[in-house]
């Protein structure tokens, strides 16, 4: 198999996997689960390193850099956002609980 | 950039943890798990990316993710509950504006590579540059509209179906001229299009609808991660922006089913209904 297939396998087979995986979710959830996804695409961090890494001038590095200060933001903030939308879940659960 | 198989063992299991993140927000009893153990996978994926890799200028890029982590963080622990959507927007548009970035960088160095490449290489990075640029830009609306510093009217103005045709054919135009002639140059008019057209995307939008269009938005950064991981070779963020890319377009689905709107009377309807179009 050559190589741009191998690629475009993992692609389509990840779209049926992220459709899957959250077909079942309940509304009240939909905002954190916004939240959780936005927080994944953080990962971008990951490529902002990379290029930063291997910048040979410094305006290139300079632009680098600031990817990866924005990509930080999205992962790091994404996640603790998400944990904070979560915590608000769980005493109101134990309301309706006790009720 | 050829990646060890430790560190490719390790890209998996992060993408893993991303599936089961996501499976794991989908239900209240597993999403504060979930959450964590994506979290988890992201760390994960950050270490290996520093042992993996002949990288230069650590210290400045670990400068970097700290300043970054501090304002993320700090962000998410000042904003009020009320205020939590518009955050979402504006961490979506960074995100987003990262990713641009990105695939900008990516161009200049394609144009100092002498060996030629790669067709889709370039239109990934094309697309990249665009669509990063149309989150970033719709993101940053999305948050004027929501932190009410603009009307949260929908806003049409006279003129404003031939402003988006245009900015959408300079955006095609500039790309198409981009894959024929790569440059970092070509990149940057590229990028200011994509930004108008983001902006002419939310414009029309309101304010009760704006929470479609922000899951919208990172299902458009999510496809953007899932290039710029095609234009790097790096499978996890292949896999991580493809899993957002869908995950975040059926959830646009949901909640847009979830108010009773459809997605293209969300984003158009206020064209249809107004008087520019009669």
């Amino acid at each position: 198999m050559s190589e741009p297939l191998v690629w475009l396998t993992i692609f389509v087979l990840s779209v049926f996997v992220g459709i899957e995986v959250i077909s079942k979710v309940s509304p009240t959830l939909h905002t954190p689960l916004m939240s959780g996804a936005n927080a994944i695409h953080g990962v971008i961090l990951v490529g902002a390193i990379l290029v930063a890494g291997s910048a040979d001038s410094t305006p290139i590095l300079a632009l680098s850099l600031v990817a990866v200060v924005l990509a930080a933001i999205n992962m790091t903030g994404g996640f603790v956002v998400t944990d904070r939308m979560l915590q608000m879940f769980a005493p109101r659960k134990k309301v309706t609980a006790a009720d | 950039m050829s990646t060890p198989t430790w560190a490719q063992l390790g890209y998996l299991l992060a993408a893993v943890a991303f599936i089961l993140a996501l499976k794991g927000l989908s239900s209240p009893k597993t999403a504060r798990r979930g959450n964590l153990l994506g979290a988890a996978g992201a760390v994960l994926a950050c270490v290996i990316v520093f042992f993996a890799n002949d990288l230069h200028n650590i210290v400045p890029i670990l400068i970097a993710v700290a300043v970054g982590t501090v304002i993320g963080v700090l962000g998410a622990y000042r904003v009020q509950m009320t205020q939590m959507p518009q955050l979402v927007a504006l961490f979506n548009g960074v995100g987003g504006g990262a990713a641009a970035i990105v695939a900008l960088v990516e161009l200049h160095e394609i144009t100092e590579r002498s060996a030629a490449t790669p067709l889709f290489t370039l239109i990934a990075t094309a697309f990249t540059v665009v669509v990063g640029s149309v989150s970033f830009a719709g993101s940053v609306i999305t948050f004027l509209k929501l932190q009410e510093l603009m009307t949260t009217r929908p806003v049409i103005f006279p003129g404003y179906p031939v402003a988006y045709g245009l900015a959408m054919l300079a955006v095609l135009g500039f790309s198409v001229w981009l894959v024929l002639a790569p440059s970092m140059l070509l990149g940057i008019p590229l990028a200011v299009f994509g930004l108008a057209l983001g902006v002419l995307l939310v414009l029309p939008v309101g304010g009760a609808d704006v929470p479609i269009v922000i899951s919208l938005l990172n299902a458009f950064t999510g496809l953007t991660v899932a290039a710029s991981g095609y234009v790097l070779e790096n499978t996890l963020l292949l896999v991580a922006g493809t899993l957002v890319g869908s995950a975040g377009t059926l959830l646009t689905r949901l909640m847009a089913k979830a108010m009773g709107r459809s997605l293209a009377n969300t984003l158009f309807g206020a064209l249809r209904g107004g008087s520019t179009l009669g």
